[in-house]
């Protein structure tokens, strides 16, 4: 029932060496996490609110963390931490849904497409990225950006890989509608 | 593999999602598919389209958020400490309360002693009381068949009254004294230069073994025998004390009826 002062040494100890780790295994990660933070909020500022959110949360459930990927389980709670973020300040963002309109569009011809993209400035890119749905735009950026599995995506994003799958290719194709747009109208 | 399939896994593909079979299988046909080869291509300038947007942190947040994490971690240990603090104030609380329970039980012993104690106490008192007077006997007399018949009247009880001169132990007479809210017989005895007190008074309670004390300095012997009570008290030793009593008992068994 008594701490003795061992206990309290241990104690200590321990909370500096929970915040070593810490500091080791997550806060490497914190380009990643704001990328993605930026790139569904779309904003500097709310990114760099997020990310500072996020990093509080991730300490606070760092005793939850089982070792594995730092950036996977980080990146998780920016995901989180971001939709709690769109539900207090852009509750329509969350419930724009997922237009397949432009999903039925073939884009397999051959063409200058691939030139057409790369031709593309950043500007540009970064206009159509933006402009894509939030769930389109969450799976290019883990996909694409950080080069995470579809099964890694999938836990991030708590969706089914098959659903993960699709969703990728559909964001894809819109991406390259906005990009080229004129050659996927030629076809 | 045709291009029906392979439309529906180059992107499996160029996400590296493929097992190693399909992916020869889909290589083969991309080398040989003019259109399949350029889905290919698209994907690859889209992944590298959007990857050349990656959005760069500004230099202050990891240090921002550097900075909250260790304050936290400082709220954490400082938490624990108060915590710790508490647990510590509830033990010394506990002790306190301990010492002070069983301080206050001694104390109370001592100020509310057991009836058996005060008795002693008031034997010593009486003893040194007989000494300080110079009238320690109302019947100086070493005659048992003086001092004895002295107390009629005076009691409302005979006490036995015995000769222990060849022990050792001359009788120099005998005293009323008060004890025990009542009157009783005071006995004096002399070992050398040391005066032994022996009060007697009846009793209800039945035989018990002498049990010795000490207080102030004095030697208490106290016995109950054939319902009488016995205190002998003395500044001689206890071992000298116990013979006196043990020779008074046997006397007394064997002059009782």
């Amino acid at each position: 029932m008594f701490k003795r002062s061992e206990d309290r040494k241990d104690e200590a100890h321990l909370d500096q060496q929970k915040r070593e780790q810490f500091e080791a295994r997550v806060l490497p990660h914190l380009g990643a996490a704001y990328n993605l933070a930026r790139w569904l909020t779309r904003n500097d500022h709310d990114a760099e609110d997020v990310v500072q959110e996020s990093y509080l949360r991730a300490y606070k459930f760092f005793g939850g963390f089982r070792g594995g990927d730092g950036r996977a389980w980080l990146l998780t709670i920016v995901r989180n931490t971001c939709y709690t973020w769109f539900q207090q300040n852009r509750p329509r963002e969350l419930t724009a849904s997922l237009d397949d309109s432009a999903n039925n569009i073939e884009s397999d011809a051959p063409s200058p497409e691939a030139e057409l993209i790369k031709s593309a400035d950043r500007k540009l890119v970064t206009k159509a990225l933006e402009e894509l749905p939030l769930e389109f735009r969450e799976v290019l950026v883990l996909r694409e950006m950080e080069g995470m599995s579809y099964k890694e995506i999938a836990d991030i994003t708590e969706i089914p890989l098959g659903t993960v799958m699709s969703r990728l290719a559909r964001a894809r194709k819109r991406l390259q509608q906005s990009l080229a747009p004129n050659v996927s109208r030629e076809v | 593999m045709n291009c029906e399939e392979t439309q529906e896994l180059v992107d499996a593909y160029v996400d590296r999602e493929l097992d190693l079979v399909k992916g020869l299988e889909l290589e083969r046909h991309l080398s040989e598919c003019d259109a399949c080869s350029k889905r290919q291509a698209t994907l690859l300038a889209l992944r590298s389209a959007v990857s050349s947007v990656y959005h760069t942190p500004p230099a202050w947040l990891q240090k921002r958020v550097t900075s909250r994490i260790r304050k936290v971690s400082k709220r954490e240990a400082m938490a624990r400490v108060p915590r710790v603090m508490a647990w510590r104030w509830i033990g010394v609380a506990a002790s306190v309360a301990l010492v002070l329970v069983v301080s206050w039980s001694v104390v109370r012993l001592s100020v509310h002693p057991s009836p058996g104690e005060v008795l002693a106490r008031e034997v010593v008192s009486n003893h040194v009381r007989s000494l300080m007077v110079d009238h320690i006997a109302d019947v100086p007399s070493s005659d048992q068949h003086t001092v004895k018949p002295w107390f009629n009247g005076k009691l409302d009880f005979s006490p036995p009254v015995i000769d222990l001169d060849e022990q050792g132990f001359a009788l120099v007479g005998g005293r009323l004294d008060y004890l025990d809210s009542r009157t009783v017989a005071a006995l004096v005895y002399r070992r050398n230069k040391h005066v032994i007190n022996l009060f007697i008074w009846p009793t209800d309670a039945s035989d018990t073994a002498a049990q010795t004390e000490t207080h102030q300095g004095y030697n208490v012997i106290h016995w109950c025998q054939t319902h009488m009570s016995y205190w002998a008290v003395s500044d001689l030793n206890a071992n000298e004390l116990r013979e006196f009593a043990q020779l008074a008992g046997s006397k007394y068994s064997q002059t009782t009826p």
